[in-house]
């Protein structure tokens, strides 16, 4: 193993078809138009000296090292800035040319510290390597004019002299050691788009400013690292780095927080890692990433993570540390026991879309094969499933059309209930690119999000009230019928035609309009009107939508919608438009491929179907039940009535995350076995009697599917802390209960799916080797995958239109319960937190804080900071609170990351009609001020510190 | 809306919503597909049982939809 070395090229990659081709030293070379002579050169292998240039932004043209000679042209231009053009002759390597690098190298070095040896970038400075490339000896000017190298000059304070910004927990800003080539500053603007690094001053004052001269942590930064990635010195560099030294090995693998499924390079120091570059051939993320990704990886190594099984007969008792043999047979002898008492199908359990897709495989192999019945559920349940339901309906695939490049070619981008500027940040920045290059943006969102405003981009924002999704999508629906904007030849060609027409007669009656529709969705007519136009007329289209679509009562009617507008417009089927769901977990699609339904087997096949039930019934060797199973909310009821009594919850936090936590606590509590299999001492875990340590994706080897269907691959470089991975831990438990499954290494399990699943048939470790990721299907017809689907034709034949009627939800404001509280996340923090709490993103976000309008808190006599008691029909908690417009009146808003909020405390048992999906975005509160944390909050704390004890171990006799 | 005849009767009666707009033939054969679909045995049972002893609360498309699933079971 060695460390992967990425070329930089100096200037990015001309996409032109055109080709031209020029002479450099002597070597003729055949590049796209536009391509710089400096990538020219070193496509042909000749590196020429740079420091400015870096191919993750646009050439600057500052450093004046890059020069070359042409021929017939006088000067010496930049490489970087030059375009390659047909039959240019260019030389790199002159006396002139040596001459001037020398001279501008021994300006560069009069002004920067001579401590090499010590500083964190010794092997990998690139004004180190420029140095010796230019074979710089002496520097003439020596160190004792102007400099901004020492904190004393002549015996006085160096006022050009700056300390170093160690505000952000992860990266140190040294201003000594900067050489103003503005790299970092292009990285934020040009690959992040946040643009909170500028130089300020002119000439020997300029120095790189994060906002107006504010600190790292102070100013905008979101702590993406890419100034950090992009800095050729030891300016910006990661803390770890510092402490730690430069890596000796990299291993490529993926990232496990969010569904972009960003690439990265894990740079290794034996087990140790030194930290996380994305890989510039990561197809997700194409070398960028976010501040989880690069940085929220200290909880894979810390304290409270649980490393030993542990058991305990009530879960009023401590945890007893014991052996893992112990703790299987123990589980094993509880589950069979229930299952003896209660019959066959009290006990399943929980995928997790944190895991592999070999370990979720084999988790519901264990339930349906091992259990004998198909209550298998997965957390999908409570965020995409009526994307699984809507898209497989109407499309054919339960899942999103296109690959993340697709936004390259996209002129109009419809966001509905989805903030991926927080949630989904790598896709974010790739769309905010596209936006600045003059794509046009509509989101369709209650709150005014970083994504309706951010530098050099405005959205056309349809600011309506929680819950009328369907209500604002049938009316973009009605104006693209109403005025004749529907792509007909493609509805004719690809579309039912008839249940087209029942569709446009239903979305065409009149109390479908946006004027008719506006008093119950709040949105101005005019500009829906605008958007539908925009949208149906404006090139090509895309819709991105995340959970404020899904998560309601009419959640997969709003899938179904979604979909119709796709079709209508004839926004399927190419580069640049397309249905995209941005999953949230880093394998929830592939959680949901790998048939954690209780109703269907992997590759999205119905449990009924006797011809696919036997094929694994043959490749399992066991008989399998043909009957649909329950899902995660009707385990819970189960468990309430005292029909499901045992549950294995594998990598989920069920009692945070899920909705109306009085219920989940009275399941649970309710059940007689309850197996966590986790990194730490979860919530869910106070209820368990069955603690099985789970391993991190730095220990395992799997893989896993993004949001893009994109199979990519996750490479252990540690030994798991545990002892085991997660999917050899499946393996033991389901042997204790008597059912083998053999496999020595997760490239078989995945052999396995693809032997039982067409859509995967082709995938297998080796062909993911090759290729870097897949995006399924990928099979005999699409060996290489398939980026963008329903090319030339839909799934399932032709394309469904299905209507799509109004139903407000039967959570409603009144006047006990006046306002509505929908939920959401926050950059720095992920889903439950279990992870992000555990590192050092705690300093962007240490608390849940509840948004709320001037108005309702004026009304209220709410201040700023103030704690407040904030009321459902289900339950009451109390947090902080922070006046903002960013909220309309009547809305209030509160993110879910910590457990002494449980904002879930508030929400309700209503769920989407079709898959059961909480309606976690809508719940009637009411907001009043208060001095603490409630009763329910004291005793739920209570309750969790006396669950998390765990016994003193008992030292043996003999 | 813990206890479950009623709980099962609103989910019914919210799937019957979303299939009504599509005319009485085809909700009532859309829902109980949907029911025979998606719903484990143990809570067809119970709406089963709720439906032999009146299905009160039951919208018309629902109760014949699970009148034929019935048939069928």
């Amino acid at each position: 193993m060695s460390l992967i070395q990425e070329i930089d090229f100096g200037t990015p990659k001309s996409k032109s078809e055109t080709m031209v081709t020029l002479t450099i030293d002597g070597n003729q070379i055949t590049v796209p138009e536009g391509t710089s002579i400096m990538r020219a050169a070193m496509e042909a292998g000749t590196q020429i000296p740079k420091l400015c240039a870096t191919d993750m932004v646009d050439a600057f043209g500052s450093c004046r090292l890059c020069l070359v000679e042409i021929e017939g042209r006088a000067g010496t231009p930049a490489s970087c800035t030059t375009p390659a053009t047909n039959g240019l002759v260019v030389h790199t390597q002159s006396d002139r040319l040596k001459k001037l690098r020398k001279g501008v190298m021994e300006l560069y070095i009069s002004d920067h510290p001579l401590d090499c040896l010590t500083c964190a970038a010794n092997g990998d400075c690139e004004l180190q390597d420029m140095a010796g490339a230019v074979g710089l000896r002496d520097v003439r000017y020596g160190y004792e004019g102007e400099n901004h190298v020492f904190a004393k000059a002549h015996g006085c304070e160096n006022d050009n002299w700056m300390p170093k910004d160690e505000s952000n927990p992860y990266f140190t800003y040294d201003p000594s050691k900067c050489i103003v080539c503005s790299r970092c500053v292009r990285a934020c603007e040009e690959v992040q788009g946040t643009f909170a690094l500028t130089i300020s001053g002119r000439g020997f004052d300029s120095r790189v400013s994060p906002g107006m001269n504010e600190s790292f942590l102070g100013s905008e930064c979101v702590s993406c690292g890419a100034c950090v990635q992009a800095c050729p010195t030891a300016t910006l560099t990661e803390k770890s780095v510092i402490e730690i030294g430069q890596p000796e090995h990299s291993v490529v693998t993926t990232c496990a927080y969010c569904g972009v499924g960003c690439a990265f390079k894990a740079e290794m120091r034996g087990e140790e890692v030194v930290r996380m570059v994305p890989w510039k051939d990561g197809k997700a993320n194409r070398g960028h990433s976010c501040v989880k990704g690069r940085f929220a990886w200290g909880y894979t190594t810390h304290k409270e993570r649980i490393l030993k099984p542990m058991i305990r007969e009530r879960i009023e008792d401590p945890w007893q540390e014991v052996s893992w043999d112990e703790a299987f047979n123990f589980a094993a002898a509880k589950f069979k026991g229930i299952q003896q008492k209660y019959g066959r199908d009290a006990v399943g359990g929980i995928t997790s879309s944190r895991c592999t897709n070999e370990e979720t495989y084999l988790v519901q192999k264990l339930i349906r094969g091992g259990f004998g019945n198909n209550n298998v559920d997965t957390c999908a349940r409570v965020c995409h499933s009526p994307t699984g339901y809507g898209l497989s309906q109407t499309f054919g695939t339960s899942a999103g059309t296109q690959d993340f490049d697709s936004v390259e070619d996209t002129d109009v981008v419809l966001i509905i209930g989805a903030n991926p500027a927080s949630a989904h940040p790598v896709f974010a920045s790739r769309l905010k690119k596209r936006l600045r290059q003059g794509a046009k943006l509509i989101v369709v969102d209650p709150r005014r999000t970083e994504m309706v405003e951010s530098p050099h981009v405005k959205a056309l924002h349809l600011p309506l009230m929680p819950g009328t999704n369907v209500a604002v999508l049938t009316a973009l629906a009605h104006v693209i019928v109403t005025e004749g904007l529907v792509d007909e030849a493609f509805v004719r060609e690809r579309c039912d035609w008839s249940e087209f027409e029942d569709w446009a007669a239903f979305v065409a009656e009149p109390k479908h309009s946006p004027e008719a529709t506006a008093i119950m969705t709040g949105v101005d007519p005019k500009a829906l009107r605008e958007a539908a136009r925009i949208y149906a007329t404006g090139g090509n289209g895309a819709i991105y939508y995340g959970l404020g679509v899904t998560e309601h009562s009419q959640g997969s009617t709003t899938v179904i919608a979604i979909a119709n507008l796709a079709m209508v417009t004839g926004n399927i089927g190419r580069p640049g438009v397309g249905v995209n769901p941005l999953r949230g977990q880093n394998n929830v699609q592939g959680s949901c491929d790998m048939g954690s339904f209780p109703h269907e087997l992997p590759g999205y096949r119905h449990i009924s179907g006797d011809a696919v039930r036997e094929q694994f019934e043959a490749m399992w060797n066991v008989k399998l039940n043909n009957e649909p199973g329950l899902r995660i909310p009707n385990m819970f009821d189960a468990a309430i009535e005292g029909t499901f009594m045992g549950l294995y919850v594998q990598g989920e936090d069920i009692l945070q995350s899920d909705p109306n936590t009085k219920h989940v606590v009275a399941a649970l509590s309710a059940m007689e076995c309850v197996i966590v299999h986790d990194l730490f001492l979860n919530e869910t875990a106070n209820y368990a009697h069955v603690f099985l340590p789970g391993s991190t994706f730095l220990e395992k080897d799997g893989t896993f599917t993004n949001a893009e269907r994109r199979i990519q691959r996750v490479r252990k470089v540690m030994t798991p802390l545990n002892g085991y991975a997660d999917w050899e831990v499946t393996i033991m438990l389901g042997k204790a209960m008597g059912f083998e499954m053999n496999y020595s290494h997760p490239s078989e399990i995945m052999d396995e799916i693809a032997a039982l699943t067409p859509t995967f048939a082709g995938v297998s470790y080796a062909r993911l080797d090759e290729l870097g990721s897949v995006q399924w299907p990928c099979n005999e017809k699409a060996p290489e995958g398939t980026p963008v689907m329903h090319i030339g034709g839909f799934v399932r034949g032709k394309g469904k239109f299905i209507i799509t009627e109004y139903i407000a939800t039967d959570e409603r404001t009144g006047p006990r319960y006046p306002l509505l509280l929908t939920t959401g996340r926050i950059l720095s923090q992920y889903n439950v937190g279990a992870q992000t709490r555990r590192t050092e993103n705690v300093v962007w976000h240490a608390e849940d804080r509840l948004e709320i309008h001037p108005h309702d808190a004026e009304q209220r006599g709410v201040r700023d900071g103030d704690w407040v008691r904030l009321a459902s029909r289900a339950g009451e908690t109390t947090l902080r609170a922070e006046i903002t417009d960013r909220v309309a009146p009547g809305v209030v808003y509160t993110t879910f990351h910590h457990p002494d909020t449980q904002a879930n405390v508030i929400t309700t048992d209503f769920s989407d009609w079709a898959t059961n999906c909480p309606e976690y975005k809508v719940t009637a509160v009411q907001i009043s001020p208060s001095n603490g944390p409630s009763d329910w909050q004291k005793s739920y704390d209570e309750q969790a510190r006396n669950s998390r004890r765990i016994a003193p171990i008992v030292e043996a006799a003999e | 809306m813990s206890s479950s005849p009623d709980k099962l009767v609103y989910m019914a009666n919210q799937i019957g919503k979303f299939f009504h707009s599509q005319g009485r033939d085809r909700a009532v054969q859309g829902i109980a597909e949907h029911i025979w679909k998606f719903w484990d045995p143990r809570m067809r049972k119970q709406i089963f049982a709720h439906l032999d002893a009146g299905g009160a609360g039951l919208d018309p498309d629902v109760l014949d939809a699970l009148q034929k699933l019935k048939q069928q079971a």
